[in-house]
């Protein structure tokens, strides 16, 4: 195999001991304990107790994150001192490929739940296919349509409504995120967030070629403007969400619609932010210490694999949220 | 790299900043068998209030909470861990490779298990009580009728998720990159060879789990309704969901047990495995069914008659590739030398057995017999021929087989043997009659039960007395060979065993293959 006669067998990576992982897991477990115990103040907490739940959380995320700051930075020093091969330089590789894999297999999930309500579960409810009758008797009047405009707790109203709902209030919304939804075209604002997300992928390959070709101001001018771009993608699906909440009544509570429609574009919105963080380190990284050569940039390429991906995710999100 | 690398380090910082996969193999192996302890205990206190009709020892809620948390520890605690453990050990040695192909990272998968299970034990004293859903968590018990206590649980499962990936993707990138020279992908040892699939799996559903609880978590704390027909979502979603996990995570489980076997029972029959490359195609082929078949646990939901049909064939499916493993593994034995050393008699009683948990796998695939049998003590009953029977015995079979290896001294063969066959007795026992209290109609994950059933469930708690005490007798022995065994110096410890492992020192030293061995 061509990988095998490239890797220098004889500098067989093994590196010392290391404290980082043990400092990641304090991290990680304080801001683990420190959230699940705010939620529970939040859910099932006296209204306006006391606690520190806050506090563990913020400290752990800040152990967390100083944690893989030091972690990734002597990862870089090891590579800058030449001590990795080249053996290692293609697990590193791997390890990232398969990472956007498990990430792909993540929203996978949140797609699967999206097509399966819209499918199967929307036109059982209102009454079709062999058990269509029982769900007739349930929720009696619920006519599927989407985006849901009434949600099936709407639809049977009066007292019976609150204990079929287990306690919950499912409203729905007044206006969905659709694009009949919008006097004009131009104030439909996941075109404007399509378009900028695509043309931020194409403007980190830009940054990739100069790269490549040793042009160090070409890289680091289209870096920026690929960060620039992420941030005004995040911006205008702040918005977004703010006219959601604010004006449309499209929240959180509102029915299935509201679940799937907030929980798909907002990881994509985490994962934009994370994508984000990682080329702004990059871009310091070139600015500030000019790491990076032309075949060895690996910090630069994950980032923008992931980048990738992201950009990928919101083609699905624009089409099946969205559009269809 | 330098010369700062000849020996482990002294005292803790040895196993807390461990990056050599031998250590860190060595504390997975540990973990899982102080969880298989712990889960063990809880599986004895279900079988104590099952001793006879009534209630007699804990309250019902109680009862719950033992039976979720004896599933979730013997699975993500005791089972998966074990596997990794040996994967870390294994790998790098049948493959040639000096170490994993990430070790840091190695080090970060395994320790964040302990923190996470120790959260997950501790929601048994707080406020509400753990978690009493049952091990599959199926919504709504899990999200609108769960005690304040799930978000830890949720958490937890994050954690063992982000554990497992990083677990699988190092197990492939040292598959991938780090077989010596001439170890082709056709050549690597079968154990690798599962492994290697297994990590696949891994690497594809766990973040599928990961979704499916951080739903339940918007359900519980921010009020979507992902799993509420109120709101237009769908409590059989959840189901949908977890079980596109949940079925391949038991083949998560079983492969690498498969893999186990498939290295024992050559070496004791002194022949070549039977059909090697049909073994590498039946495990991808397995691999790949297990992503389109998961609504065979739910065959009672009210699915179309389309869906039944469709996941009830391709589960039928599965039985080809599994019999041509089976069917391999009595091939090799076929007219070999053997001998009946503690690993094979194992490996013996994991083929039986096994076989027997297939079989009611397949009686339980078929949809209108499903009917019958589903959530009943039969379902038990099988699936506990294929995790205990099958993991946990390929997981034992492998310890005694490889133990010489690791520190370099014989266990006890007399004690060995004894511990097979109290196991073997004790699981018969056990599990057996809970076929026919299963038939007869008896279900799962009840603290009480109708007097016919009495005479079969003491039977099987007396079984299950045996088994557990059992374990006792493995952990004294391992213990024993290794503060005082026989020392053996031997590369090969066992004369019919193949493959690079036995090609280094016994026992194996801290840095194996720092110069990587040609492979004809």
């Amino acid at each position: 195999m061509a990988m095998q006669e490239t890797a220098t067998h004889e500098e067989y990576y093994v590196p010392e001991k290391s404290g980082m992982a043990v400092s990641a897991t304090i991290g990680l477990v304080m801001s683990i304990f420190g959230a699940a115990n705010v939620l529970n103040d939040m859910t099932f907490g006296e209204p306006g107790a006391e606690t520190n739940s806050w506090a563990i959380l913020i400290a752990g995320l800040f152990w967390f994150v100083g944690t893989l700051f030091v972690w990734f930075r002597s990862t870089i020093r090891e590579n800058l001192a030449g001590m990795n091969s080249g053996q290692l330089k293609k697990s590193y590789v791997l390890g990232m490929f398969w990472f956007i894999f498990s990430e792909v297999m993540f929203f996978f999930a949140f797609f699967g739940a999206l097509f399966y309500v819209r499918v199967l579960v929307g036109p059982w409810l209102a009454g079709e296919g062999e058990a269509g009758a029982m769900n007739h008797l349930l929720w009696g009047g619920f006519e599927f349509e989407w985006p849901m405009k009434q949600t099936p707790q709407e639809a049977v109203g009066g007292a019976a409504a609150q204990a079929i709902a287990n306690n919950g209030s499912f409203v729905s919304p007044g206006t969905s995120m659709a694009f009949s939804e919008v006097s004009a075209w131009y104030k439909w604002l996941p075109l404007w967030n399509t378009i900028i997300l695509l043309s931020s992928s194409v403007t980190v390959h830009i940054a990739h070629l100069g790269l490549l070709k040793g042009d160090r101001k070409q890289f680091n001018l289209w870096l920026g403007i690929t960060v620039t771009l992420a941030l005004i993608f995040l911006y205008i699906q702040y918005v977004e969400y703010y006219e959601a909440y604010a004006h449309f009544g499209l929240t959180l509570n509102s029915g299935i619609y509201g679940s799937t429609f907030f929980m798909l574009t907002g990881f994509h919105g985490f994962h934009v932010a994370m994508g984000m963080t990682m080329l702004l380190i990059q871009l310091i990284r070139s600015v500030r210490h000019g790491h990076f050569t032309s075949d060895d940039h690996f910090g630069f390429e994950a980032s923008s694999w992931y980048w990738h991906f992201v950009d990928v995710v919101w083609v699905g999100l624009f089409l099946f949220v969205y559009i269809l | 790299m330098g010369d700062h690398h000849h020996g482990p380090a002294k005292g803790l910082s040895r196993w807390l900043f461990a990056t050599n996969h031998k250590d860190i193999g060595t504390m997975y192996l540990w973990f899982s068998f102080a969880m298989f302890l712990v889960g063990g205990a809880f599986a004895m206190i279900i079988r104590a209030e099952l001793f006879q009709p009534g209630m007699q020892l804990i309250r019902p809620e109680f009862f719950n909470q033992m039976t979720t948390m004896h599933g979730l520890i013997m699975v993500f605690g005791a089972i998966m861990p074990a596997f990794v453990g040996l994967a870390n050990w294994m790998i790098p040695m049948m493959i040639g490779a000096p170490d994993m192909a990430l070790p840091r990272m190695n080090n970060w998968s395994f320790w964040i298990l302990p923190p996470a299970f120790l959260l997950l034990l501790a929601t048994m004293f707080m406020e509400g009580g753990g978690p009493a859903f049952g091990w599959t968590f199926y919504a709504p018990l899990s999200t609108t009728y769960a005690p304040p206590s799930v978000t830890f649980f949720i958490f937890g499962v994050h954690i063992l998720g982000l554990s497992s990936i990083m677990g699988s993707i190092n197990i492939v990138a040292t598959v991938m990159n780090l077989r010596a020279p001439g170890m082709t992908y056709m050549k690597m040892p079968l154990f690798v060879w599962t492994w290697f699939i297994t990590a696949y799996l891994l690497i594809a559903v766990m973040p599928v789990l990961a979704g499916a609880v951080t739903m339940m978590l918007m359900d519980i704390h921010f009020g979507t309704s992902f799993f509420s027909a109120a709101g237009g979502g769908d409590p059989v979603l959840f189901q949908h969901v977890f079980w596109f996990f949940g079925h391949p995570e038991v083949y998560i489980i079983i492969l690498p047990a498969f893999g186990v076997v498939s290295q024992i029972i050559p070496a004791f029959a002194r022949k070549p495995l039977f059909g090697y490359d049909s073994m590498v195609y039946a495990t991808a082929s397995i691999a790949f069914l297990s992503f389109i078949v998961w609504a065979h646990h739910m065959y009672t939901v009210g699915m179309p008659i389309a869906g039944e049909l469709f996941f009830m064939y391709a589960t039928m499916l599965i039985a080809v590739p599994t019999g041509v493993k089976v069917f391999n593994w009595i091939t090799t034995m076929w007219r070999g030398a053997m001998t009946f050393e503690t690993p094979m008699l194992f490996c013996i009683g994991f083929v039986v057995l096994f076989t027997i948990g297939g079989f009611t796998g397949l009686m339980l695939s078929i949809a209108p017999s499903d009917f019958q049998y589903h959530d009943s003590y039969f379902v038990v009953a099988h699936f506990h021929y294929v995790m205990v029977a099958g993991a946990v015995f390929s997981m034992t079979a492998a310890v005694y087989y490889w133990l010489p290896k690791w520190c370099g001294k014989m266990y006890n063969e007399t004690m060995g043997k004894t511990h097979f066959w109290i196991s073997f007795i004790g699981f018969n026992v056990t599990f057996f009659p809970q076929h026919f209290v299963g038939l007869a109609g008896m279900p799962r994950r009840i603290p009480d039960y109708a007097l016919q059933f009495a005479d079969f469930n003491m039977i099987s708690s007396i079984g299950a007395f045996i088994y557990g005490a059992s374990q006792i007798l493995f952990l004294y022995n391992v213990i024993a060979t290794i503060v005082g065994g026989k020392p053996i110096s031997d590369e090969k410890v066992w004369d019919g065993a193949e493959g690079l492992e036995w090609t280094v020192p016994t026992p194996a030293p801290f840095h194996t293959f720092s110069t990587p061995p040609q492979v004809r």
